[in-house]
């Protein structure tokens, strides 16, 4: 792996993170994430269109005209997400059932054409993929985690029905954290979807906060005096 | 993004060449994946019927709910007018919705007896019955009805005594989530099974009422409790239930097995 690659990677997981700093998608982070396993398929669908939408645009950047790149963008990324709309209703029509009304507003997530704007057009075809994976895994780990916050707490479990996302094999994700648990049904209505949100958002900032100051002491003895 | 191609013709060729290709690809999957998605909506269907005559688990693969409707529900088109089974329908084919909007073999409601707000009922429906050695166990009824936003469609459960409920429940709605769309809680289908359709006097009795329902109350039987906060959607619940079993719904028909003695 390069370090181009590393780097890419590594900003879309968590330096550059798609819901943590670029604060976008936020329609899908707070809507479907009322369990784990919600978040992961939201995620990896997302993750599918972005790196198909990184990589034609890539190929195509060299024929679209500025002018109509926008709306080139625009049919491109919703013809994707039509096709992925209708494999998931054909394929997997339990997680269809879930996730139907939000596969299609992939079309608006802004995270898909802000990276069609801001990446493939700019760079090349293997860069680009690199980069929608990297972009897509970050955003599928976000949903990922406030799902299953949202789910330990407004249900009890985690990862449920997860066989159905992705086979029986993976029954065993499936656990009941606590059982004959009564629920927080707050967790899984909206409001705690921003709630869940804004704590990550500020423990990621702590993280970062720290990280860049590693001798926190002595930065705070030198700037003491204000 | 390239600067050497930026003519008008060659911008609108880019275009056109997009638009096509995209269509092409979306027009094709619509085609090919439509067989696969009527029949996971099919078996969806399936999944109510036998969820909601509690035959089976609730946990079957998409196969086995197959093999077990084949196995244990019968279908048989019904001619609501007089309640007679009209066997010259082919169950499997026939579609009671398509029907309905069919000015052959559905009749408009007027107003005042449309009271579920469905506009035109068919003539013929499909009802699912579970046979054991012949005889009737259960018969699950079709019913549909307007509640807040949507059209709720489900199935409504009997036992052979024709007025006792298995299991009431929708397989398509449309309703608020959290409020109306609470129909689906398996805490709310619970409070169903048990509950008494008719009086003694065969009249449809069962309502759904404000506020927790008192055991002791001697009409508790045909009581449900209502949505929390989904007055409307409980409304239109109660409505199509008086609808279906008035005699603008399955009155006749059941009349008609009763009499027969089921």
């Amino acid at each position: 792996m390069s370090i181009d690659t590393r780097r890419i990677i590594k900003d879309g997981l968590w330096g550059n993170n798609i819901v943590f700093s670029q604060m976008l998608g936020m329609c899908p982070a707070m809507a479907v994430t009322t369990s784990g396993t919600n978040g992961l398929g939201m995620g990896l669908a997302t993750t599918a269109v972005l790196v198909c939408a990184n990589v034609i645009i890539s190929s195509l950047r060299d024929f679209v005209s500025p002018q109509v790149r926008i709306p080139v963008f625009i049919v491109l990324i919703a013809t994707l997400v039509t096709l992925v709309d209708m494999s998931l209703n054909a394929w997997m029509h339990d997680l269809y059932r879930v996730l139907g009304l939000f596969i299609a507003l992939i079309v608006v997530n802004c995270a898909v054409l802000g990276r069609a704007e801001s990446f493939a057009s700019r760079n090349g075809v293997i860069t680009s993929a690199i980069d929608g994976v990297g972009m897509g895994l970050g955003f599928t780990l976000a949903l990922t985690a406030i799902g299953l916050i949202r789910e330990l707490i407004g249900a009890g479990t985690l990862f449920s029905q997860a066989s159905l996302l992705l086979g029986p094999k993976f029954a065993f994700l499936e656990t009941t954290v606590v059982p004959d648990y009564g629920g927080v049904l707050m967790m899984i209505l909206p409001p705690a979807g921003f709630l869940v949100l804004g704590l990550l958002l500020a423990a990621k900032q702590a993280c970062e906060r720290r990280a860049k100051e590693p001798s926190a002491p002595r930065a705070e003895a030198a700037i003491g005096c204000h | 993004m390239s600067t050497k191609h930026q003519s008008t013709p060659r911008t609108l060729l880019v275009a056109l060449v997009v638009s096509l290709v995209s269509s092409v690809f979306v027009a094709g999957s619509a085609v090919v994946l439509k067989p696969i998605q009527l029949e996971n909506r099919l078996i969806d269907k399936q999944r109510n019927i036998l969820s909601i005559a509690g035959v089976g688990k609730s946990d079957l693969s998409s196969k086995e709910v197959k093999e077990l409707f084949a196995s244990s529900i019968k279908a048989r088109v019904v001619d609501m007018q007089t309640g007679d089974y009209a066997d010259q329908f082919d169950p499997q084919a026939f579609d009671p919705l398509k029907a309905a909007r069919d000015p052959k073999l559905s009749t408009a409601l007027p107003l005042a007896e449309d009271i579920a707000l469905i506009k035109r009922r068919e003539r013929y429906t499909t009802v699912y019955t579970v046979e054991r050695d012949g005889k009737m166990e259960s018969l699950i009824l079709p019913v549909r009805g307007y509640g807040l936003w949507s059209t709720l469609h489900g199935f409504l459960a009997v036992k052979s005594d024709l007025k006792t409920v298995i299991g009431f429940g929708f397989y398509q709605h449309a309703e608020t989530p959290g409020l109306g769309g609470e129909v689906d809680n398996p805490k709310w289908k619970a409070l169903w099974p048990g509950k008494v359709l008719f009086d003694a006097s065969g009249k449809p009795a069962i309502r759904i009422v404000k506020g927790n329902v008192d055991p002791s109350n001697p009409n508790a039987a045909y009581q449900v409790d209502a949505l929390a906060g989904a007055t409307l959607t409980s409304n239109g619940v109660d409505r199509l239930l008086q609808f279906w079993l008035g005699e603008q719904g399955f009155g006749p028909y059941l009349a008609k097995l009763r009499a027969q003695g089921v």
